[in-house]
Parts: structure tokens; sequence; C-alpha cells
């Protein structure tokens, strides 16, 4: 069991958690993740490590409620529980001194993009971010992602903050305009897949980090598997950070929209319940009042 | 009961186990071998000739005291034929359900040479059954050493492992990456085949009897690496499995629709897919799905889609569809249990023997929609001593299928070897360990089960796990020490050599 030791919302589905997770905050690097569920029936997903404290034993995770599971996690609040947090999982981010390097996230992906520029950042290599979100009230850890880099440049879709642009449309700029070593990116796979179209033609090594559908997180089922230069690889044990240029994008996007009519039946059922459970849980209290 | 003569024992029938109706079964994941009842047990049980020099105790590879613990069921001696048996098999409620045996013990029966060997898998569960209901057997733990033992992998090797190093008064601490205890046990093996309730059962008994640590979601390699562990204990066991799936080369494995039977498994049995949405994992399943391979894992893919099917069908009209085993050697090779292959028969698996599959076809959404198949025939014998199938020119056809679930082998999964030095493995993957100790060629670490033999048996994976213990138990009583330790002479008498 590991208990939720901070819980902030963000924005109306976007939340920050802090867990107690000892065993996983002693070995969090950069770029790694960890499986969670809920409770005994829940399903094990993937979530970013997004920060970590070794001395608390603490780990921060950032999720957006966009299915069942995130929407349950989402009603946790601090000092409840969750029943398994297993990592960190996954390859760190090879850190090196590249020179300068554009930080790119997009949604929740600002997250996993943080604890990265921050250990390029300390590596020495300049940083120039760049992040986004639908609109503003998505827009999350700007404060954070100021500290750790160089340059910041924020925009919306909507342009409901910053400028009104996707984030490829300022990283085309920055490419055309400077000298850069390296790209990294998180976020959406289609934000992933025009970042990796946007710095092919200017060969400039791109890494993203792929979130398809996965189980165990740990080698053993080949979910997670996508093609990388035409070869079968496992995103949670060989990734899940691989070179941009070398994706199977179609196949990784057509990979995760499978199970598209079980997530919606999963929410259907989920909120239908929970009404229910609601509504008895007011008819108990009421109930407590007329006899009480 | 009068004592009867040999003749009159071997005039009894080899008595039939009660089973599930199979047009039933497929609406359910309930048990389908129902288990004996005390007369059916005894009568099974007087059949047995008690052998002065009894064979079907070398057919067992952890060798139970087979006519011991009969004769004392056959007597009315429950307590005693708990004891006979828990002196060599610490799970046999588990044995008696996966155990190949008609090819360990039963095979090894004099009696199966003159029509129907004792059913001694269906006796072993029968008092492995009344131990779980009555618990007669404490199990007796010696006084603590000192010594502080990891165990990583909590499959049948790694339990047992534990198991008999917490009996002899060792410190054991169980790591394990999944959330749940049991390896295959609880995310292979079927509900169907294999109640989940019985394997928490056993562990959790086991596991507090001998104040065994359970420590979940740790994989090690990542979480924690091998050398950590060996910092912090003075011995570690390695009994990670093969957990790495063999995915088919051919054209077309990264549609959607085309799974291993790993993953199609994991779902179904440790996340309860077959109860979604009332669990969270969702599971898609064909109208017509081929399953690749004909072992066990073959076996309890193709019949968790069969009851998937008959269980959709129920739900929401329509026909249930197909499950196909599309296997490239004949009936007579069929690696799988004689159970488990009869039973998916029984339920109405089809079986297209001599096929081999070639491309998986995918429609413009990039979903399965057919199998391109070569029929084969057999050849000469190969290494592992079975006639090679050869494709036959010309042959192709395809299969009009819409799932494909992959369940060819597994190698060990790496995962657990990053970060760690001096571990020699094979090519293959497979841990190298002295045959006899179960050494590896890192001081104070063994290893044991699909690990180093690759996939094999609940039983050979078991009996790896005493055999491992025994040496270290020497070790950690220091009948040897760290400096004996000769990697070399590890190399020389290694399992498969
Ligand atoms: C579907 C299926 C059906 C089968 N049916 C039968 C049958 O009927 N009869 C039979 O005798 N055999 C059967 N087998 C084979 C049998 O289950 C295996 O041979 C046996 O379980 C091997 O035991 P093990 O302890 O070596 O490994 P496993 O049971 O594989 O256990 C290994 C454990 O180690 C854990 N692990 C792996 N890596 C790490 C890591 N890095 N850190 C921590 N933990 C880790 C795994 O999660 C797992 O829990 C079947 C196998 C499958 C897959
Ligand atoms: S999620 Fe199962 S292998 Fe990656």
């Amino acid at each position: 069991m590991y208990t939720i030791l901070k819980k902030k919302k963000l924005s109306d589905v976007t939340n920050e958690m802090v867990l107690e997770a000892p065993h996983v905050a002693r070995k969090a690097r950069s770029g790694q993740f960890v499986i969670v569920r809920i409770d005994e029936r829940s399903e094990r997903i993937p979530l970013t490590i997004a920060d970590y404290d070794r001395a608390a034993g603490t780990i921060t995770i950032l999720f957006q409620e966009v299915g069942k599971s995130t929407m349950q996690l989402g009603t946790l609040e601090e000092g409840d529980h969750i029943l398994t947090c297993a990592g960190p999982l996954g390859n760190p981010t090879r850190v090196d001194k590249y020179g300068t390097v554009v930080c790119v996230g997009g949604g929740v992906g600002v997250a996993p993009i943080f604890p990265i520029a921050r250990d390029l950042k300390e590596a020495g290599n300049t940083i120039i971010s760049i992040i986004g979100a639908r609109t503003r009230q998505l827009l999350i850890w700007e404060d954070r992602m100021r500290t750790v880099s160089d340059e910041l440049i924020v925009c919306t879709d909507d342009g409901s903050y910053g400028r009104k642009a996707l984030v490829t449309e300022p990283l085309k700029e920055v490419l055309e305009q400077r000298h850069v070593d390296r790209v990294w990116a998180v976020g959406p796979a289609v934000m992933m897949k025009f970042v990796a179209l946007t710095t092919k033609p200017h060969n400039i090594p791109t890494v993203v980090s792929l979130n398809p559908i996965m189980v165990d997180g740990t080698g053993m089922c080949g979910c997670c598997r996508v093609l990388i230069s035409g070869q079968v690889r496992f995103v949670c044990v060989e990734g899940p950070q691989f070179d941009a240029h070398e994706v199977d994008w179609e196949n990784l996007l057509m990979r995760m929209q499978y199970y598209k009519d079980e997530e919606r039946l999963a929410v259907e059922y989920w909120k239908e319940h929970r009404c229910r459970l609601e509504q008895a849980e007011q008819e108990a209290e009421e109930e407590k009042h007329r006899h009480g | 009961m009068a004592e009867l003569t040999p003749k009159e024992r071997m005039q009894i029938p080899r008595q039939e186990m009660p089973a599930q109706n199979p047009l039933e079964r497929r609406y359910n994941f309930n048990e389908v071998a129902l288990g004996f009842d005390v007369e059916t047990a005894r009568r099974e049980a007087e059949r047995c000739l008690q052998c002065k020099n009894p064979t079907c105790m070398d057919g067992c590879p952890v060798g139970v005291l087979i006519p011991q613990f009969i004769r004392r069921l056959r007597e009315g001696d429950m307590a005693g034929a708990v004891m006979a048996m828990k002196e060599r098999n610490s799970l046999p409620a588990i044995c008696g359900r996966v155990c190949p045996q008609e090819v360990q013990c039963e095979a090894a029966c004099v009696l199966a040479k003159r029509g129907a060997p004792v059913a001694i898998g269906r006796l072993e569960r029968f008092v492995g059954d009344y131990e779980l209901a009555h618990r007669t057997c404490p199990l007796v733990r010696a006084a603590p050493t000192g010594m502080r033992v990891a165990v990583v992998g909590s499959g049948p090797a790694g339990l047992t492992c534990a198991v008999e190093l917490g009996r002899r008064g060792h410190q054991v601490t169980i790591f394990e990456s999944l959330h749940s205890v049991g390896g295959v046990l609880i995310y292979g093996i079927p509900e169907f085949r294999l109640p989940k309730w019985i394997v928490h059962a056993e562990i959790e008994y086991a596991m507090e009897c001998f104040g065994i640590e359970i420590r979940t979601d740790h994989v090690v390699g990542r979480t924690i690496t091998l050398d950590e562990l060996l910092a912090d204990y003075d011995a570690v066991f390695l009994g990670t499995g093969a957990g790495l799936p063999i995915l088919l080369n051919v054209p077309g494995v990264n549609l959607n629709g085309v799974m291993s039977a790993n993953e199609f498994l994991t779902r179904v049995n440790l996340m309860k897919a077959y109860l979604f949405p009332e669990y969270d994992t969702p599971i898609k399943v064909g109208h017509r799905v081929a399953v690749i391979g004909a072992g066990n894992v073959a076996m309890d893919a193709a019949r968790c889609t069969l009851r998937l099917q008959h269980m959709r069908a129920e739900k929401e009209g329509g026909e249930p569809g197909q499950v196909y085993i599309v296997y490239r050697r004949s009936r007579q090779e069929v690696p799988a249990r004689a159970e488990e292959f009869h039973h998916a028969e029984e339920e109405g698996v089809i079986f297209e023997f001599l096929t081999n599959p070639v491309e998986i076809l995918g429609d413009e959404q990039k979903r399965v929609r057919g199998l391109r198949c070569v029929r084969m025939e057999l050849g000469e014998p190969d290494a592992s001593g079975r006639r090679r199938p050869i494709p036959i020119p010309g042959s192709e056809f395809v299969m009009d299928v819409d799932m494909v679930i992959i369940a060819v082998g597994t190698t060990p999964n790496p995962v657990v070897f990053l970060n760690t030095y001096g571990l020699e493995r094979t090519k293959e993957g497979t841990v190298v360990a002295d045959m006899n100790t179960l050494r590896t060629t890192k001081p104070r670490v063994w290893a044991g089960g699909d690990v180093v033999t690759g996939a094999a048996t609940v039983v050979s994976a078991m009996g790896a796990g005493k055999v491992a213990a025994a040496d270290m138990h020497r070790f950690l009583c220091g009948e040897f020490s760290e400096s004996e330790w000769w990697p070399a002479q590890v190399k020389a008498h290694t399992a498969g050599a």
C-alpha cells in the first residue's frame, strides 16, 4: 500500500500527487516510469515519474483524467492509498553534454520533460524549452520549467495564453534560426510524431518518450511493442525513450486505439456505478437522520 | 476394509475424474476437474500394489513418497497421508492439478504396462485439498539461524526454495515484480484449471509459518539490483522464470489483434479481464481466433478464448465463434498435458495439425483479417528427437481469422540481469548453473526453474528450488565458503551441458 501524501489539482482534469514509495524513489531517474494500480479491480497503468525526493522517499506523478482509471485516481485524496506502485521502470534518460538542447513538452507531457530538462541543464547544456497545451487552463508547470530553462516558449492551441500555436511552430523557428544539437519531446503521440517530422529535415537527433498501452510494464507481455526501424521493441523495457526518426508512428497510433470501445464502456460503467453508490450513501445518510 | 489380493486390486478400474460438463463449462471459468470424493479416492488408492521396489517415485522430480501416502490414504489415516506427502512436496494441491503425470510418476507405475496406472495425480490432489481444508500438518520452523536470504521471483521455484530455507530457520525475503505472488501459477494458468484461491491459500500459509517476507512491486534489476541484494543478504536465489514471450517472425505481428499468449493470459488471469467491466482490464476476443502452438500455454489460451466467446454470445447474442490451434507438427507430438489436450478437444477447440503460419494479414485499419499458412509434413527426427516438420511446396492457404494469439514459447526475461556482472548465461538467455547444486558463476547466487532450463514444468521448478535450497543451506551453515566457489567448475557442470 502506498500513501498519497499530497494532492494538487492543477486544472479540472489535471492532478499532481506525491506518493510515498521509498523503493522507487531511491533509484528513480529522469525518463523512468512507474506502474500503478488503485485497488483490487484496477488495471495496471504506467505513469511517468515527474519528480522524486530520495531523502523523503517520495515520487511525484502527474496525470490527466482521460479514462476510467485516471478519473478514479483523481477522486483519491491525501491520506488515501493505492495498492501497487512498481518501478522505477524503463531506461533513464541518457544525459550528456550535447550543447544546445530543445525540450518540448505538450499537455501533461510537460511533467516528464521537466526532470529531463533539469538533468540536461545540470549536465551543462543550454536549454530552450517549448511547452504547450490546448488551452491556458491545461498548461502545467510553467514555473518549474522556467527554473531549468535558459529560454522558455509557452504556447496554447487556442491562444488563451502565451503564443497561439502548436509546439511545432516555435520549434521550427528555433531550428531555422539557431544551432541545436538535440531535441527531446514528450507529449501526446501525435505531437511527438509531428516533432519528429519537424526535426527530420534538419537532421537533428530527436528523442521521444513513447506511451503505448501496457499491462505488466516489466517485459513479459509484449503489449507495449512498437516498431523501431522495422524491429519489434518492447517500450517498457527497451524504452520508453527512442530515436523519434526511427519510430513507426502509424503503427503506434493504431495500436493505441485498439481498446477505445472498451475504454469508453469502462468510463460509462464506472460513472453509473459511482452515481448509484453516491445515491445509496445519501439515502443511508437520510435514513440515519430520520431515525436519529 | 479387508486386505485385497493383488489380483483383486488389479480388477478395480481406474477411477474417472468427475468433471464439469464440456458444454456447460464453456460458459464459465469455474474449475473443470472437480476432484475425487472420499470413496472414490479410497477405491483408487486400493489399486496401488505397494511394490517392494516402487518405480513411480523415480518418475517424480521431487521424489514424492508415493506408495506411503497412498497406503495411509487407503487406511483412512489422512493426517499420515498428508505428512508423507509434505515430506517431499509442499504444494500438493497445485501439483496434483498441473503436473504432467502421464509422463512422470504415472508413466513409471507398474500398472501402466498392464492397462491403466494408479491415478497418482488425482490422489495427490485429494490429499492436498484435504490439507487445505483441515490443516493437519503444522509446518515447524527450525530455530532462527540469523542468516538472511533473498529469493527473486515467486513462482514455484522461488516459493519452494523460500519454504525449504524458511523451514531450516533462515530469514527469507521474496522479491517479486508483479503485485501478486505465484508466478505462472497466478498469471498464466487459468482459474478453471487451478483456482487462484488455492494458490493464495498455499502461499499465505507457508509464508506465515516460516516468517517469510514478501516484497511485491520490486523489479530486480530496476528497483534493486542483484549486486545490491548481495550486499544485503547472505545468499540469493534467482527463480525469475522464462517470462519473455517469443513472437513469430512473420510479417504482420504488430497488427491490432495479434498478441502473445502471455499478454492474453495475463489480462485474463492476473487482471481478471473475463470480469470486465467489473474489473478494469479489458480483453478483446475475436470471432475466429487462431492460437499458434500446442503446448500448455496454447491450450490455456485457446480454452480461455473459447470461454470468452461463449460468455459474449450468452450476453450479447450471436454465434460464439471458433478457436483454432495451429500446430506445425502432428497430434502425436502435442507437448501439452494429456488432460488439457483432451479437455480442449471436448470443449470444441479445432485443431489444425501440420500447419505453420507464414504471414498475418491485415485490413485497411490494420486489424487482423487472416492468417496465411503452409501445410507441413514430418521428415527425419531433429535434435529434440521429434520428427522435423517441413513445408509442403505449393500448399499455402489463408485461414479466415480476426485474432492471432502467439504461444510458441518464452525465454528468460533479461531485466533481472541489468546492472549486474559475472553471471553467465547461455546464448538462449538461460542462466548457467551447476547441475547438482544450482550454483551460478556468480558467488552466493543460485538459480533454478525456468530461468535455468527454459520453459519447463511446475514440478521441475519446485525440484530445482529444493536442490538449490539444500546447497544454500550447506553454505549458510558454513560447510563451504565463498572462496570455494569455482565459477569454472560451475560451467563444466552446467545443466544443459
Ligand atoms: C500458461 C501456462 C500454462 C502452464 N501449464 C503448466 C502445467 O499444466 N503443468 C506444468 O507443470 N507446467 C505448466 N507450465 C509451466 C510452468 O508454469 C513453469 O515451468 C513454472 O511456473 C516455472 O516456475 P519458475 O518458478 O521457474 O518461474 P515462474 O513461474 O515464471 O515465476 C517467475 C516469477 O519471477 C518473477 N520475476 C521475473 N523477473 C523478475 C524480476 N526481475 N524481479 C522480480 N521478480 C521477477 C515473475 O513475475 C514471476 O512471478 C505452464 C506455463 C504457462 C505459461
Ligand atoms: S507492458 Fe508488458 S511487455 Fe511491456
